[in-house]
């Protein structure tokens, strides 16, 4: 693979995708969606060929020599004045065990989300411009390694989805589209001034011998790379690093959704087309977690440490209550939007127990929560494509009318609440293993294992509302799935399936790194006593 | 004064005589042709282009002009440098923005033969502000600043036709007025205090005499207030939004670049020349500490943000929103003095570089739809961004670059400056700055929720573009997604102009 830009293939296809889209005159319609679907095939193609290339014993993480697939390229470099020094900011791309589950995914999702958008006839052009821009812009996040490049990408999401939830969404799409692009707006300037304090806090090596301030993620990891009197460097005894980490926390928090930050997220799926509800909760919400596994933890050891059990503490909240409150729900849509803030609180109780078992169970659980979240909002949008309504009330006894879907329905269903031999039983177990392993997490652990069982409880109550009973008369004439259909839920239930009786097809590609990543947290600190922090 | 010296002083200020002269060209042809005037933009043109090019071949000359022989140091009444060139630049290009934006304004179309005096005018404004930018004499500086200030009087009421334009240029004329009095008196009482109007010699007496800190401080408010009017900064901004939502489009928007530009430019000269005692090697200023203008400033910098941005967000006339928006913008670019470092300056010279672009892209949209629809009332936007999708979509730009996101040269714009902020460790501005830009996200994403989200409605009609405004608007459109992405030349470009005139 020497010198095959993969991943930079893998980030702009979809741009050159949006290229041909624009320059189609909007009225060819079918060839704007096949331009899309290609788009997205090749970028799930060009995925397969990275996981067949990747050297699964490479950690990753803070060691460049490890990092696969790796572009580095000058992008930006100002010979500045004595005041500045040189400005250099590198085209810097690479892939360990971290980010190839959030590549697959990202693929994946893109092109069943494609598959989901056939129904669009409105403003075909624009709205397939920003699904490829969108598309893009996820995929850059996951692979930068530069924060500089990362934050580019992280923001350049937020006006595609703006727009798709705002022109192509339900009644209140205005105000959903506000409010998300708001919330994340917000998070993400706090984003900006931390990327600029440490950029002013450590400085690398220029080939030339001379010292050059670094937006580099390995750069910023190593603590030797640090100024004495850096604003956020820990040998400044008055550093600002765990403000910074909260301010960074919080930008990652509201894209997770983390309780209380979550508000935007019920509004924006309920408003949001089916498709990109799919995005939002198979990608977008698993930035926040990727970004504090990727950026926070390795930069700031020791406050990660101090702080984990906070962290476990909000994943706990996350899981009881979203679960109660998806309990409450009326509407089919938001039943499952706050699901995914429950399943989302798993991740981060696993990546709080600060062992290769817990964050372990916690990215398996991101992608796991990426196909399963993916293929219940698909599962709604069929209903509704159909019915036109997703009041839980409204229906009953469809088994017998759509016995198929209610087939796809039930698999998906018990994968959420984490039925052995399906794919969310695993990573829900590794997250209980890693997090019950740890003393201090023990009793959240516990408190967090009723989220299993209101799961159940919501899942399986839906299961009886909607498939159950007597079927309304006005329901009667409602299809079974159509070939399309078909074509977006069997990849899914597949992968479920797979991953739920082989987990180590998932679980190996990120052992290394994750592995890597726990002995550099439990390496670093305690070293770090200046300041405390 | 020897002829020699004079000749000297000529040479330093080339592209201030071509202005000249091409304004009294203006007027001879303007006084000859007097049925005929499509000559006259194009000989504003070649004068803008010919001074362009001497402001980019002198750029890297300095000296004084117009040295005063009478006393001991040889400092000139102006200081001509590569910081100075930098905001000449900066003003000729948008001058030649300004006249291909009034060559396509309908409303000065309409002027007919009145539009000679639009040219002369405008020249005017030119020639005051390039004066401006390198004077270093208080006296100078209130000359050009008047020159600048009694053209663009006249510019803000050029249309006679509507109310609501001479009340903009009585508002501007009766609040300017008591402005530069305001400040004439703080320059006397600064000449009372120190013996000389020379800002280099302020400097001098600053460091070594004693002067009374009391009367110091209140005739240099005084002074602010007279350049804080021509920033609109507040509280001296109550004039900016009435003068600019009544004053013809293409005017309002070169006093929203150019104007300010200069404003800035004074400000600045005046800080660094009269009250830096020395900047150390990684660029920080030393204050000589007789004024507290760090706080004052932070001050400004904080109310002018945060007033413009809230006030932004309850107008539903574009050209009012536009101008809150330069308030706020006016505040972002405080904090860049506020550091005090070349940092500092550098980001300034940057952000103003990246407004220009992005400030004349949307009032040049705003200016194109109000000539079609008669309106420049955001209800009337509704759904236009299908109607006539590339304007949609390019104020769709430039109005997320104002907002400062990547990839657009805005962000490139605010990220030097938070950079400067957090160089400077003023963590809290660049807080109190960051949520700002949050907050100025919702009325300009308010525009395109009109544009976008709302279904075009039976009255709104297509926007017929000619070739001419789509070439304008790729134009600026260009830089603004260029910058954003690779901003070498512009940083290197700035860099290399933060030359100040001994220092």
């Amino acid at each position: 693979m020497d010198g095959f830009p993969i991943l930079t293939l893998l980030t702009f296809i979809p741009v050159i995708g949006m290229i041909i889209v624009l320059a189609l005159p909007g009225k060819m319609e079918k060839e704007i969606k096949y331009v899309t679907l290609l788009s997205t095939a090749i970028q799930v193609v060009l995925a397969v060929i990275l996981l067949s290339n990747f050297d699964y014993s490479a950690g990753g993480i803070f060691q460049k020599e490890s990092f696969q697939f790796i572009e580095k390229y000058k992008w930006i470099e100002i010979f500045g004045g004595s005041w500045i020094g040189t400005i250099k900011i590198d085209y810097f791309v690479g892939a360990d065990g971290l980010s190839v589950p959030m590549i697959l995914l990202t693929a994946l999702i893109s092109f069943i989300a494609t598959l989901s958008s056939w129904n669009i006839n409105k403003s075909v052009k624009g709205y397939f411009a920003l699904f490829l821009l969108l598309d893009a812009a996820m995929m850059g996040v996951f692979v930068s390694l530069n924060f500089f490049l990362f934050y580019i990408f992280w923001e350049l999401m937020l006006l595609p989805m703006y727009f798709l939830i705002g022109i192509w969404g339900g009644p209140r799409k205005e105000y959903a589209a506000i409010k998300f692009f708001i919330y994340t707006l917000v998070g993400s300037v706090f984003m900006l001034l931390v990327m600029i304090g440490l950029y002013f806090s450590a400085t690398e090596t220029l080939a030339n011998g001379s010292k050059a301030f670094s937006f580099d993620f390995l750069v910023l990891m190593d603590k030797a790379n640090y100024l004495k009197d850096g604003i956020l460097s820990p040998f400044n005894p008055h550093n600002l690093r765990f403000i910074a980490y909260i301010a960074l926390f919080i930008g990652f928090a509201i894209k997770i959704p983390m309780f209380p930050f979550h508000t935007w997220l019920p509004d924006a799926h309920v408003e949001a087309p089916t498709p990109i509800s799919v995005i939002l909760a198979g990608v977008l919400l698993k930035m926040g977690t990727y970004g504090i596994l990727r950026i926070s933890y390795p930069i700031f050891p020791q406050i990660t440490h101090d702080i984990a059990w906070y962290i476990g503490l909000f994943g706990m909240i996350n899981i009881i209550y979203g679960a109660l409150v998806a309990l409450a729900q009326k509407d089919f849509k938001k039943l499952i939007a706050y699901s995914s803030v429950s399943h989302m609180g798993y991740v981060m109780l696993g990546m709080a127990s600060l062992t290769t078992t817990g964050i372990n169970g916690a990215i398996f659980q991101m992608f796991n929560h990426g196909t399963i979240t993916a293929m219940l909002f698909l599962i709604v949008g069929v209903v509704y494509d159909r019915a036109h309504t997703r009041g839980l009330y409204d229906f009953g006894g469809l088994a017998n009318q759509m016995p198929v879907y209610t087939g796809f329905v039930t698999v998906a269903f018990f994968a959420a609440i984490g039925l052995p031999s399906l794919s969310g039983f695993v990573s829900e177990a590794l997250v209980f293993v890693g997090a019950f392993g740890v003393d201090t997490l023990r009793t959240l652990t516990m408190f967090s294992a009723l989220g299993i069982l209101l799961g159940a409880a919501y899942m399986l109550w839906t299961l009886q509302r909607l498939f159950f009973g007597q079927l309304p008369e006005k329901w009667k004439s409602l299809k079974d799935i159509d070939a399309r259909e078909y074509a977006m839920f069997i990849p899914l239930t597949i992968i479920i399936i797979f991953l739920g009786i082989y987990p180590s097809a998932m679980l190996n590609i990120m052992n290394t790194s994750v592995n890597t990543l726990v002995e550099f947290l439990s390496v670093n600190i305690h070293n770090i006593s200046i300041g405390g922090l | 004064m020897d002829f020699t010296s004079l000749y000297d002083s000529l040479s330093l200020i080339k592209p201030e005589i071509v202005i000249s002269v091409t304004l009294l060209l203006i007027v001879i042809f303007d006084l000859i042709f007097h049925k005929n005037k499509t000559l006259i933009p194009y000989i504003a043109l070649a004068g803008l282009i010919i001074g362009g090019i001497y402001v980019l071949s002198d750029i890297s000359n300095s000296g004084f002009a117009f040295v005063i022989s009478s006393t001991s140091n040889n400092f000139g009444l102006l200081a001509l440098d590569s910081f100075g060139s930098y905001f000449k630049f900066l003003i000729i290009i948008t001058s030649i923005l300004i006249v291909f934006f009034a060559k396509h304004s309908l409303e000065i179309k309409n002027t007919g033969t009145r539009q000679g005096e639009f040219y002369t005018l405008l020249f005017g404004m030119i020639l005051g502000m390039m004066f401006m930018i390198s004077a270093s004499d208080l006296i100078m500086i209130y000359v050009s600043m008047e020159l600048l200030s009694f053209s663009s009087y006249v510019l803000a009421g050029f249309i006679k036709l509507r109310d609501r334009n001479s009340e903009a240029s009585l508002k501007y004329i009766i609040f300017g007025g008591v402005a530069s009095g305001i400040m004439l008196f703080g320059i006397s009482l600064i000449y009372g205090l120190t013996g000389t109007t020379n800002l280099y010699q302020i400097n001098q007496v600053l460091q070594s005499a004693h002067v009374n800190l009391i009367v110091l401080s209140f005739s240099l408010l005084l002074v602010v207030a007279g350049i804080g009017y021509k920033i609109s900064a507040v509280p001296f901004h109550f004039w900016t939004p009435d003068v600019y939502e009544g004053a013809p489009v293409s005017i309002t928007a070169f006093l929203s670049v150019a104007s300010k530009a200069a404003g800035f430019a004074i400000l600045i000269r005046l800080i660094k020349t009269a009250f830096v005692s020395n900047i150390d090697s990684v660029g920080n200023w030393q204050l000589i500490p007789v004024f507290d203008w760090q706080t004052l400033l932070a001050v400004l910098a904080i109310l002018t943000m945060t007033l413009g941005n809230f006030a932004a967000l309850w107008q539903d006339n574009l050209k009012r929103m536009l101008a809150y928006s330069s308030i706020a913008h006016a505040g972002y670019l405080l904090l860049g003095i506020v550091v005090f470092s070349e940092i500092g300056i550098e980001a300034v010279l940057i952000y103003f570089a990246v407004y220009m672009l992005m400030n004349l892209g949307s009032f040049y949209i705003v200016m194109l739809i109000a000539d079609k629809t008669g309106s420049e009332n955001i209800d009337d936007y509704g759904g236009l961004g299908y109607v006539t999708p590339f304007l949609g979509v390019s104020f769709a730009v430039f109005l997320v670059s104002l907002t400062g996101l990547p990839p657009t040269a805005g962000f490139i714009g605010k990220l030097y400056l938070f950079i400067a902020l957090i160089d400077a460790k003023m963590t809290t501005l660049a807080v109190i700055a960051v949520l700002n830009s949050v907050v100025s996200l919702y009325y300009y994403i308010r525009v395109l929720k009109h544009m976008f989200l709302k279904k075009p409605d039976g009255n709104v009609r297509e926007i017929k573009l000619s070739a001419a405004n789509i070439v304008y608007i790729v134009i600026l459109l260009i830089p603004v997604l260029l910058l954003g992405i690779y901003f070498t030349p512009l940083v290197n470009f700035a860099e290399s102009c933060l030359a100040f005139l001994h220092f």
